[in-house]
């Protein structure tokens, strides 16, 4: 079963004019976020998407943008306590 | 110039190490077995053996895991120690690979590593260990310490291109959010190629010529992976509720007539009951039981398994409560599972930044005001009596 989260909050954006259908976003989303119909990639499950920016960052042709971070509830309190952005690890629990 | 003494001796010995490795002085293959040591910083070498390769000794390990590495990985599963257990950064030999065995990166956290060499049962390879400070691929990549930079070092620094022939990495697959595979590549001259997600899943992803199947590209969260992050919660949980239960004992104390300390103490004990439950269901029901309760946010997951555990206290441990009770109940105890499920979102496997934000945006609040609204109900129940 395929755990979900909420609906249409994600950042991720996708611009297929710029995309070259190298499918690296594919081979590095542990989300199945992307997928590829006739030679061209698209976003096939918006909403699966965990914003962790491994498509992002290893797009060549910076044709997916999305703002990452962590998902952490502690992070983010940490982060707005100490008035900086989420960050996992500055907890003496760190992430798992 | 203690510690400059310190590092001569400790060049010394490992020239000499080298010497007698290179010379073959005492074993014929040149492979000299040492006793894992611990470093300065404490670190434990997972070393079996040192190797030969050039002109260097590169320490070489086995896939199988001792009982210390067993013991360690449960320890460590607990939340002990578990900041702490790092391995020294730099390349390993697992088994007796060669010119053509592949790389495989990895990261300083102890538990990443073990994990790794014990699903290679049988092959040969090298591990370029990043340094990311002890911290497993996944955090360490969202951090960007498991990153392109360290790699491009530690590709550099490790003279990887006199090691192998060939000019591939294999970086895990969750180490993408911090590795940018074309900048390695320009920068390094390596390719990367992103392995399976899993290291379990590396002997067949090898038997398929470098090919994962989607399966092995799509991150798990079943009931498995959620019950092995059940005791770090509890443990991380384990000393507000022992907080909250001297808070408890000293209230009964001070405003319970004298009934001996015993007494006392039995009372305190009884009516911590509810609030242990609150915690056990945020930091273990709530993991465990994800999928089948209803709604998508935690803190949502969280409040309505409260509110089934107010009933079930109301009915089975202290029945024939009072309105006043109940209502009091009913207002303390959801929100203490509520925030115990929504620090859960941290542990889990697909919770986005913006969800989070917007969940807490939300939940936050009505986690403070029914707290606030019921210890403020406790006050005004004890000043005025109905």
């Amino acid at each position: 079963m395929k755990l979900r989260y909420l609906k249409n909050v994600v950042t991720l954006s996708f611009c297929s004019q710029t995309c070259m259908n190298c499918g690296v976003c594919m081979d590095v989303c542990p989300q199945g976020v992307f997928d590829q119909k006739d030679g061209n990639v698209f976003v096939a499950d918006r909403d699966a998407c965990m914003e962790c920016g491994a498509c992002q960052r290893n797009c060549p042709f910076g044709a997916v943008t999305v703002r990452a971070g962590v998902g952490c509830a502690q992070a983010i309190l940490q982060g707005a306590i100490r008035g900086k952005e989420p960050n996992c690890g500055s907890s003496d629990r760190g992430c798992s | 110039m203690k510690n400059e003494e310190r590092k001569t001796q400790k060049q010394g010995s490992l020239r000499r190490r080298r010497w007698r490795a290179m010379t073959g002085n005492r074993r014929s293959c040149a492979c000299e077995t040492i006793k894992p040591s611990r470093n300065r910083s404490g670190r434990t070498h997972p070393v079996d053996t040192l190797m030969q390769v050039g002109d260097r000794i590169l320490p070489q390990v086995s896939s199988a895991l001792g009982i210390a590495d067993i013991l360690g990985g449960l320890r460590v599963r607990w939340g002990w120690g578990r900041m702490q257990y790092a391995i020294p950064p730099g390349l390993y030999a697992l088994g007796q690979p060669d010119r053509n065995s592949p790389v495989l990166v990895s990261a300083n956290y102890k538990m990443s590593f073990d994990c790794l060499r014990k699903a290679l049962k049988g092959l040969h390879a090298w591990i370029l260990v990043l340094d990311t400070h002890g911290i497993n691929v996944w955090c360490a990549a969202g951090k960007g310490t498991f990153g392109t930079e360290e790699l491009v070092k530690r590709i550099r620094r490790e003279h990887l291109a006199d090691v192998v022939d060939h000019r591939t990495v294999i970086v895990p697959q969750l180490g993408a959010s911090g590795v940018a595979g074309h900048t390695v590549r320009t920068q390094s001259g390596f390719r990367v190629q992103f392995g399976p997600i899993r290291a379990q899943d590396l002997p067949l992803y090898f038997a398929q010529a470098g090919e994962a199947s989607l399966a092995m590209r799509q991150v798990r969260f079943g009931l498995r992976e959620r019950l092995a992050l059940v005791p770090v919660e509890l443990v991380g949980a384990a000393p507000w509720t022992f907080l909250a239960g001297v808070v408890l004992f000293l209230l009964d104390l001070v405003i319970a007539p004298n009934i001996g300390f015993l007494a006392h103490l039995r009372n305190a004990l009884w009516g911590f009951i509810p609030y242990l439950g609150a915690i056990v269901i945020g930091t273990v029901l709530v993991p465990i039981l994800l999928p089948w309760i209803p709604g998508r946010a935690f803190a949502l997951k969280g409040w309505f398994l409260g509110l089934v555990w107010v009933a079930i206290d109301l009915m089975v441990i202290a029945p024939g409560s009072s309105w006043k009770q109940i209502l009091f109940l009913s207002l303390i105890l959801p929100p203490i599972s509520a925030f115990l499920a929504l620090s859960f979102t941290g542990s889990s496997t697909f919770t986005s930044l913006s969800g989070v934000r917007k969940e807490m945006r939300l939940a936050i609040p009505v986690i403070f005001l029914s707290v606030t609204l019921s210890l403020l109900f406790l006050v005004i129940t004890y000043f005025v009596s109905w």
